[in-house]
């Protein structure tokens, strides 16, 4: 193929439009823009917050002021600017709702055009749904079907009322305020996102999910999701996200908690797409995320599956830190970049209990003139004899314009462990489409199957109900690049 | 030897033949980076035909299959390919596929993560999409895979691995045979088939072609040595070179190279220009 074709191609690529870029006209209600010790008041009051819970935000806040942006990331990007930013943004109805009679039809329109659907008769079956729009939880389905077995799901706003033992134990004890700069940031600013307790004993009978949405301008989306697991509990809970088209970019800085106890597992998965941008770079989401969970009993389980398509910059690293023994941590990636898009991710694995054991198998994929970057950190201290650690981490390439790069940091403090890495680098080649092209498949098509052929070992791992949708999604933000 | 003559640059059919034509190339002239290759091919195939292409290293063989099958690497410069017809040269590798041509590729390539199954799948689908048919039902598709794998002697457990990663020179070959089978083209070119098989492989990958030949389909067997052509006996023989079909004949013009080389051709081309 020559050069001429090859960027022909990859140009159709980058024309390729953004499904969900659609934003929905609503009443709002909004702060006033920008961030000052009156915005995290103004917040925690909309919330009618406990008074421990506004303390907490201002202790964050002031801490928050002391910080500076960090600049450890491989990518650059233009500063923030904290005072054009809306922090909070609700649409203009009764927060707690009883049925969905009295949601806006406008907000059950969006999820509905989402593919997220909130009524009765289209629910997903077997997948109970948290919806947050902008600052504010919509609806949250099955609640009731979840009460019964005594699990919690429900906005954390709620969760800060009805359970407030729980959320004040573990509210930033794995994330603390002070842990980061974004995580300071959503300590004090955090407006909504889900709260989940599955109690001893209790597999989780549905699917959990959250479904992120991103409408108004200026605005940014800080949520705060906490899910803990008690001893012998199963969850497996997933997030989705988008974002309307914007010219402007916008913040999504998230914090999220997990905790499991004894013999506790927790399956998190998210699929990221947020709005990437137009092809010259222009708009999209930052997504800069604290993700962590703490294996604090023993035998315990977290597992991180991410598939990350959308977001301008993507900065996150779902991490594990492995303090029961005999614990485990996983890290299943799929991060693919396009046009100008960046991603800089990865995981932490900090072994602290013996015989603990973690797995990471990352999956980047660029294309355009986007670069891909793997982060990982695997740590294991003095004491966590006996411990393993498999780290495999793949890079594709599509087109000649596109970087991969991975920063591997290994950090081992006792000689009974056993850490290993291995990496690869491809690129998607010019006969494997010819190849496909002269059995009828079209080269989106085929670069579609070779993509989904490269991550199939991350795709396995999440829900059934979202392997499908996530395949798809992989195919079209790649629809037409070449190698 | 009568039936062997000299064409040259006349659009004729071989031997002079007369008939409606599955495909036709007239005067195929195709480059790569400015390197002629093609100079001028001219071959007739209709259904129920199977024509052998040989000639020696550099002759243009294996570019031959890959303008055939819509390669970019490659310009056509002049002529014209025509399928059942149609214009082959104005489609893209895909809708030629679609159209039914097939190549079976002297190195089939690896993808790995997707298997045959779902390559095939996709390839089947895409096919019907094409011909404004619905995609196949899943239990139908999987029936007719199995039918197909007996069929050719295909080993099942190829299908679920990653299409042809890890298969040895025969696995691949005769996955190869499986997909044309699964395909139904109506024109197949093997593009040196034979290469690096032994000699059990060769043979259950040509009973595989030799069960799959019909009154509706035509091959066009791509080969450097005459033993594939004792599997899947030829109804013509082509002799290329230098990006010209210079002699044509029948079966028996195979066993005269393999004895003689292709110096005497050679030979023969040089004192006639």
């Amino acid at each position: 193929m020559s050069e001429n074709q090859e960027v022909d191609i990859i140009d159709e690529v980058i024309s390729q439009d953004y499904k969900y870029g659609f934003s929905t006209d609503i009443e709002m209600e909004t702060a006033p823009m920008g961030l000052s010790e009156e915005i995290v008041r103004f917040i925690s009051a909309k919330k009618n917050e406990p008074e421990w819970l506004l303390e907490w935000r201002l202790k964050a806040y002031r801490y928050w002021l002391t910080l500076k942006e960090p600049t450890w990331q491989n990518f650059s990007y233009p500063k923030v600017n904290y005072q054009d930013i809306i922090f909070y943004a609700a649409p203009k109805q009764k927060i707690t709702l009883d049925s969905l009679d009295q949601v806006d039809p406008e907000l059950l329109k969006t999820f509905e055009k989402l593919g997220i659907s909130l009524t009765e008769q289209k629910r997903l079956t077997g997948v109970a749904v948290d919806a947050v729009f902008d600052s504010v939880s919509i609806a949250t389905t099955f609640k009731d079907q979840l009460k019964e077995k005594g699990v919690i799901f429900c906005a954390i706003s709620e969760a800060v009322h009805e359970h407030p033992e729980l959320v004040r134990k573990y509210l930033g004890s794995v994330v603390p305020a002070t842990d980061n700069y974004y995580a300071a940031l959503n300590s004090a600013v955090f407006s909504d996102g889900s709260f989940v307790y599955i109690p001893k004993g209790v597999r989780c009978p549905m699917e959990l999910s959250t479904y992120f949405r991103i409408n108004a301008e200026n605005t940014g989306q800080f949520e705060r999701t906490l899910i803990i697991a008690d001893d012998n509990s199963y969850v497996s809970y997933l997030e989705g996200c988008t974002a309307p088209m914007r010219d402007e970019n916008q913040l999504h800085a998230a914090v999220v908690e997990l905790v499991t106890h004894n013999h506790a597992e927790i399956k998190y998965s998210t699929v990221q797409n947020w709005y990437p941008g137009d092809k010259e770079g222009k708009g999209g989401i930052y997504n800069f995320v604290t993700k962590r969970g703490i294996c604090e009993g023993s035998h315990s389980k977290i597992s991180w599956t991410q598939v990350e398509t959308g977001s301008a910059i993507t900065w996150k690293y779902p991490s594990c830190i492995l303090k029961g023994d005999y614990s485990t941590g996983e890290f299943f990636s799929v991060a693919v970049t396009n046009n100008h898009q960046l991603a800089d991710t990865g995981t932490k694995m900090v072994h602290i209990g013996k015989h603990t054991k973690s797995r990471i198998v990352s999956k980047g994929i660029s294309a355009g003139k986007s670069h891909n970057t793997y982060r990982g950190l695997v740590k294991v201290n003095k004491k966590a004899e006996k411990s393993r650690n498999h780290t495999q981490c793949d890079s594709m390439l599509i087109g000649d314009r596109s970087g991969a790069h991975t920063f591997p940091y290994i950090e081992v403090n006792n000689n009974t462990s056993q850490v290993e890495h291995e990496a690869s680098t491809s690129k998607i080649g010019e006969d494997q489409l010819f190849y496909c092209n002269q059995r009828g498949i079209g080269t989106e098509e085929a670069i579609g199957l070779i993509v989904n052929g490269f991550c199939k070992e991350v795709l396995n791992q999440l829900p059934m109900e979202f392997a499908v949708e996530a395949q798809k999604l992989l195919a079209v933000s790649l629809e037409g690049s070449v190698g | 030897m009568n039936e062997i003559e000299k064409i040259g640059n006349q659009t004729l059919s071989p031997l002079g033949r007369v008939g409606e034509g599955l495909l036709s190339i007239k005067n195929l002239k195709a480059e790569i980076e400015g390197k002629k290759i093609l100079n001028g091919i001219n071959l007739e195939v209709k259904a129920g035909e199977v024509h052998a292409i040989m000639g020696p290293n550099g002759a243009g063989k294996s570019t031959l299959s890959a303008v055939l099958a819509g390669r970019a690497d490659y310009d056509v410069t002049e002529g014209s390919v025509t399928l059942d017809g149609k214009d082959l040269l104005d489609m893209s590798a895909e809708d030629r596929a679609r159209e039914g041509v097939f190549l079976a590729f002297q190195y089939p390539i690896e993808i790995p993560g997707v298997s045959t199954t779902n390559f095939l799948k996709t390839a089947v689908n895409e096919k019907r999409k094409y011909q404004g048919l619905e995609p196949m039902e899943a239990t139908d598709f999987l029936k007719l895979m199995r039918q197909k794998m007996e069929f050719v002697e295909m080993d099942k457990s190829l299908t679920s691995r990653s299409l042809n990663e890890g298969f040895s020179g025969g696995e691949k070959k005769r996955n190869e045979i499986f997909q044309m089978a699964m395909l139904e083209p109506k024109l197949s070119i093997l593009d040196e088939t034979d290469s690096g098989l032994d000699i059990d492989a060769l043979r259950l990958v040509s009973e595989g072609v030799n069960k799959l030949r019909s009154k509706d389909n035509a091959y066009i067997v791509i080969t450097h040595y005459q033993r594939l052509l004792d599997y899947i006996v030829p109804d013509f023989v082509h002799v290329l070179y230098k990006g010209r079909i210079v002699k044509s004949g029948d079966a028996s013009l195979a066993k005269e190279l393999e004895l003689k080389g292709y110096d005497w051709i050679k030979a023969e081309v040089e004192a006639s220009m």
